[in-house]
């Protein structure tokens, strides 16, 4: 797990330093405005488990752990094919809403990505 | 720790109410019998006789006793630091399997035959399971067996015979055997699912069933809750034991967490079953349940395979997990089920 201590630290500061989105949760990482954001899949979990971005954003979700792991939105609307150890799926958010996605292959895994009017 | 069953029980579980505890036979002491609704005991086994007492695969009336084993979890394709071979160790499972003192009757497969639902992976376990001196191998699926096809391609290979999404029931010998699969159609946040359909078939499959058949069940994700958190359980199983709740002897064979654990309520007993490819930890004890690294040594103590004995007049069905580790087999009559603390 040691391999993946510092790149956790390097999310954070860049989450940390970016501008603030009005409303949202101090706990919330909002996405950068430059329309791309990163989501980690580690130990079965997203992280973050809840995104905020702008509409035109394209996120990135990167399979971090040894089992293989999808990404599919609850409405159907975006799916990933079977993600094994380090394969990324993208996804263009173009309009406003909120995406509750998960895991089909092990559902205790929900994230949500909450697209906001840019 | 009431489901903790201890090395020195004295009798096999069954109190005067016909509540079984425990499941497998340990040791000697006094077998109960249920004929007709009343529950009988008599000793087993004189003293010298300890250690040892008759387990004959003949039961009363004539009716023949026989075994069958069960594999679970081979991830045919994961080359992980967990398990670089999980080709390796399954034929270690599979020489173990053929290594029985007396020859199972059939194989059941719980699930995750491969990793990644791929035709390559699916090849290799074909191919290696060919291996299995027995006349057949059941199996139901894993969610790793259906990841983008919904099951098509492992139902036209491994349950061509099946129903709905590979469901499927047979007789053998008295016991009525049911596989089901509670890895299709899941919901975000929720559990392993059967779904309306497959009850529905479940309900008419056991009906007009009389209560004295024993039944075995099987399915990849438990049918009990394990750990929902890890989404070790399924969603709609209280429907199915429903079904299941008249019957005198219900035995529910599971795999997915990859470790034995055993549970008993009323007349169901549940048992997972161990990984031939990798380990995973106890429910919580680690951030998530991927698989566990362990030291070479250690990796083959911690997968197994399963013989399971039925003999006509028990009610319990004899239950013998083995590891990859262990080079022959504990005798049935010694088997000591893992309490629900040890895993493994």
């Amino acid at each position: 797990m040691s391999r993946h201590r510092g790149s956790h630290l390097a999310l954070f500061l860049a989450v940390s330093t970016l501008v603030p989105v009005t409303g949202r949760a101090a706990d919330e990482p909002a996405a950068q405005p430059g329309r791309m954001a990163q989501v980690r899949i580690d130990n079965f979990t997203f992280n973050p488990a809840t995104i905020t971005v702008p509409a035109g954003t394209t996120i990135t979700w990167t399979n971090r752990d040894d089992m293989p792991h999808t990404v599919v939105a609850q409405d159907k609307s975006f799916r990933s094919k079977a993600l094994d150890t380090d394969q990324t799926f993208s996804h263009t958010f173009s309009e406003p809403g909120e995406f509750v996605y998960f895991c089909s292959i092990h559902t205790s895994m929900v994230g949500k990505v909450v697209v906001r009017t840019p | 720790m009431s489901d903790t069953i201890v090395h020195d029980h004295e009798h096999d579980g069954i109190d005067r109410r016909g509540f079984l505890k425990c499941m497998a036979w340990v040791g000697t002491g006094v077998v109960c019998v249920v004929e007709g609704g009343i529950l009988n005991s008599s000793a087993l086994a004189a003293p010298s006789d300890a250690g040892s007492p008759p387990l004959a695969k003949a039961g009363r009336g004539g009716q023949s006793g026989f075994s069958f084993a069960q594999i679970s979890d081979s991830h045919i394709g994961f080359s992980k630091e967990a398990n670089k071979d999980v080709v390796a160790t399954l034929q270690v499972a599979v020489d173990k399997l053929n290594a029985l003192p007396d020859r199972p009757d059939f194989v059941i497969h719980t699930g995750d035959l491969s990793h990644l639902s791929k035709p390559e992976e699916f090849d290799t376990l074909a191919q290696v399971l060919r291996g299995v001196k027995v006349g057949r191998i059941f199996y139901v699926p894993g969610e790793h067996d259906v990841i983008e096809d919904n099951g098509k391609l492992y139902r036209e290979r491994f349950a061509p015979d099946s129903l709905g999404d590979g469901w499927f029931s047979f007789d053998h010998k008295g016991v009525h055997f049911v596989g089901l699969v509670n890895v299709l159609n899941l919901k975000a946040g929720g559990l392993g699912s059967l779904g309306r359909e497959q009850l529905e078939w479940l309900e008419n499959d056991l009906k007009g069933r009389p209560s004295s058949t024993p039944v075995v069940v099987f399915a990849h994700v438990p049918l009990w809750t394990v750990y929902p958190q890890w989404g070790w359980g399924t969603e709609d199983s209280a429907q199915a034991l429903a079904y299941l709740k008249r019957f005198g002897s219900v035995t529910v064979l599971n795999g997915h967490i990859h470790q034995v654990l055993q549970k008993v309520e009323g007349h169901v007993a549940f048992h997972t079953a161990a990984s031939t490819a990798f380990p995973q930890p106890q429910p919580g004890i680690a951030p998530g349940p991927g698989p566990m690294k362990v030291p070479e040594g250690v990796l083959r103590t911690l997968l197994g395979v399963r013989d399971v004995t039925f003999v006509p007049g028990r009610r319990a069905l004899a239950v013998v997990n083995s590891s990859l580790a262990d080079s022959g087999w504990p005798r049935a009559e010694n088997a000591v089920p893992a309490p629900m603390s040890v895993v493994g």
